[in-house]
């Protein structure tokens, strides 16, 4: 394959120069065990602890708030069988139905189990009613589970007003911010969130590393049992090239927030109004409510999204669609059926997915050889008028 | 990503016939934008003889769905219409070297275009070919037919609830009709299956069981140390024994005893059962 224009950072990410020269120490001289007594192991202690620092100050709280997990669905099944273990007498569950699957078919699972679960509607544009939430909260709510930001639609969720909520009727918060960290400020001082998650290959950092917030005071029970690492909140011997990876990659996130407002934010907005501009008939979702900076879903009337894909990666473009046939399910994803996104355009969601590596050259590539693709896939469609503007 | 063949790969990005015939002789509309894919289907048959002049096809849905759509109007180009009537779904799949599984459902939207163009095309004629009983559609949500359903059941064997969701959709959404789908299969099969075996005399069953043992189950056993041995056969109750070292292979005898229960069933002594003494 030639050049590679990756657009599909809500999947997985690069990781940046700066970390793996980071994590490089880790994984050749330091590869002592930080519970070591020797000083060989025991001096990546020090090391394992900047890292907690670093990841701290992205997520605004203290160092000691934070356990290393595998990845962002450890973090979720962490977070929700806690709440579900310190309050074994409340069998209810608040989510939301538009949740990533690390916490969707978690929850389904938990109602198999006998936990009752409540998942809240999204209007057309992918936003929450806290009204809806507001009533749903029951004195037998173990935990409310409100996604950051929407890994399809990138379409960000009121959490911090939601948190103050659950608060305020004595129920634990836990938000899923695997997409937004790095992406939006984040600052658990100035809100109510008690549990959060976060992945490290989200963010430039390896896969094989993720982050769970508890707020200080919280009832937590650890998922996994074993050893003392992580104060006895999660055993198993830490991923320590991955722990300095993503210390790494939060200083940076940090330092780029704001260069992912404006310089992705722009580069998505360029993307979006150039595919508004030519191509007819097509859909973004959610463009009327908040949404992160790098995220883009586009609906193309009348055409199938993994046709889009497979002609899009001949271009050497990566993207990912919600439609079926792409899973192997037979129906677009559960976030585009919540938001009642027509049928005839459903199948046809695209998402670009940005980052700070991306280039005004590449997307500037796909705008020149998109509208062919769907133009090609619209005239081999029945329903041949969507080439023109209705 | 999927597992394409090449020859899928081919015909999705430069797929043959893409179009409408104007004044077509007969045209076949399947499937519907809800569930994901469309394919319309237009011919041009000569009238002398029957033969299929020119097809073409437009398609929305996936790769796999614009490939099996192409390739069968490669298929039937050519043919007599009473020949393309006989082609399968299997034919489509195999032409394009194989589908992945889930995928199958492509193919028989082609062969469900195909006949439901020649079905217009007799129509047209005047000439009933289909008995025009009411269609009983199974799944609600993807608009299967029962005799869909069982026609992929019979072109493709399928045994599964799951296979018959790969191959025509049927079940793959809310999953309401699973139940008739599976029962669907029962009846089919129940009907499909080779002759009854006659009764087995005493002798006949024990040897059986024996057999059944010998070649199917203690291999399997033994890898662990242990083996099933025959007791008593008291009336329909098939006594046997657990023997051998390790505790973990009491455990998986109980799985065993379906899988000896099936055998024998499978091979006509349909009513006896297992009971470890």
């Amino acid at each position: 394959m030639n050049k590679v224009i990756y657009f599909d950072n809500n999947a997985t990410t690069r990781v940046s120069p700066e970390v793996k020269e980071a994590m490089d120490l880790f994984l050749t001289e330091l590869y002592g065990n930080p519970s070591s007594i020797h000083q060989f192991g025991g001096q990546v202690k020090k090391h394992l602890e900047e890292a907690r620092a670093k990841v701290a100050s992205l997520l605004g709280c203290q160092p000691e708030e934070i356990i290393f997990t595998s990845c962002g669905t450890e973090s979720d099944s962490t977070a929700i069988y806690s709440a579900l273990n310190a309050y074994p007498e409340k069998k209810h569950i608040v989510t939301t139905a538009v949740e990533h699957p690390a916490i969707y078919n978690l929850c389904r699972y938990l109602e198999r189990q006998g936990y009752r679960v409540t998942y809240l509607s999204v209007d057309e544009e992918g936003q929450l009613d806290l009204e809806e939430l507001e009533k749903a909260i029951s004195p037998e709510t173990a935990i409310v589970s409100i996604m950051w930001a929407n890994n399809e639609t990138g379409v960000i969720m009121p959490v911090e007003k939601a948190a103050a909520m659950a608060k305020e009727k004595g129920v634990l918060f836990h938000t899923d911010a695997v997409q937004a960290a790095g992406k939006i400020p984040i600052n658990l001082k100035a809100n109510q969130i008690d549990l959060l998650s976060i992945s490290g290959h989200k963010l430039h950092a390896p896969k094989g590393v993720g982050v769970l917030y508890i707020r200080q005071g919280t009832k937590f029970v650890p998922f996994l049992r074993g050893g003392h690492q992580e104060n006895g909140r999660r055993a198993g011997t830490e991923n320590v090239p991955g722990i300095i990876a993503l210390g790494k990659a939060s200083e940076l996130a940090l330092k780029n927030l704001e260069k992912e407002r404006s310089y992705v934010g722009q580069l998505r907005d360029r993307l979006e109004k150039g595919l508004i501009e030519s191509i007819p008939n097509i859909k973004i979702n959610g463009a009327r409510a908040p949404r992160l900076p790098n995220t883009l879903s586009v609906s193309f009337e009348f055409v199938e999204g993994e046709s889009i894909l497979l002609l899009l990666s001949d271009y050497g473009i990566c993207a990912s669609t919600g439609s079926a046939c792409s899973s192997g399910s037979l129906e677009p994803s559960h976030v585009l059926q919540a938001m009642k996104i027509p049928f005839t355009f459903a199948h046809g969601t695209i998402r670009f997915s940005l980052s700070i590596y991306n280039t005004e050259e590449e997307a500037d590539y796909v705008l020149e050889v998109l509208p062919g693709v769907i133009k090609k896939l619209r005239d081999i469609s029945p329903f041949s008028s969507a080439n023109s503007a209705h | 990503m999927w597992d394409y063949t090449d020859k899928v790969m081919e015909h999705f990005k430069n797929p043959k016939n893409v179009g409408e015939i104007e004044n077509p002789d007969a045209v076949g509309e399947v499937g519907s934008i809800v569930c994901g894919d469309v394919l319309k289907l237009t011919l041009k048959i000569n009238p002398v003889d029957q033969t299929i002049e020119d097809a073409r096809f437009k398609t929305f849905g996936c790769a796999s769905a614009i490939a099996s759509s192409s390739v069968l109007t490669e298929i039937i180009k050519g043919k007599k219409i009473e020949e393309a009537a006989r082609i399968t779904n299997k034919e489509i799949a195999d032409y394009l070297g194989g589908l992945p599984e889930q995928k199958m459902h492509c193919s028989v939207m082609g062969m469900e275009a195909l006949q439901a163009a020649i079905e217009n095309y007799y129509t047209k004629k005047g000439i009933k070919v289909f008995p025009g009983e009411q269609e009983k559609i199974i799944c609600k949500c993807f608009n299967v037919s029962e005799k869909t359903i069982l026609k992929a059941i019979e072109l493709n064997n399928l045994k599964t609830v799951e296979q018959v969701t790969d191959y025509t959709k049927a079940g793959g959404n809310c999953g309401q009709c699973k139940g008739e789908i599976e029962k669907i299969l029962n009846d089919y099969w129940a009907s499909h299956s080779q002759k009854p075996y006659p009764e087995l005399t005493i002798v006949e069953k024990i040897k059986l069981i024996e057999k059944i043992l010998d070649e199917e189950i203690n291999p399997k056993l033994r890898e662990d140390g242990g083996w099933l041995e025959l007791i008593d056969l008291d009336g329909k109750t098939v006594k046997v024994r657990f023997l051998g070292a390790c505790s973990s292979c009491q455990l998986a005898s109980q799985t065993f005893k379906e899988v000896v229960e099936k055998a024998l069933r499978d091979k006509g002594a349909s009513d006896l059962e297992i009971v470890l003494v």
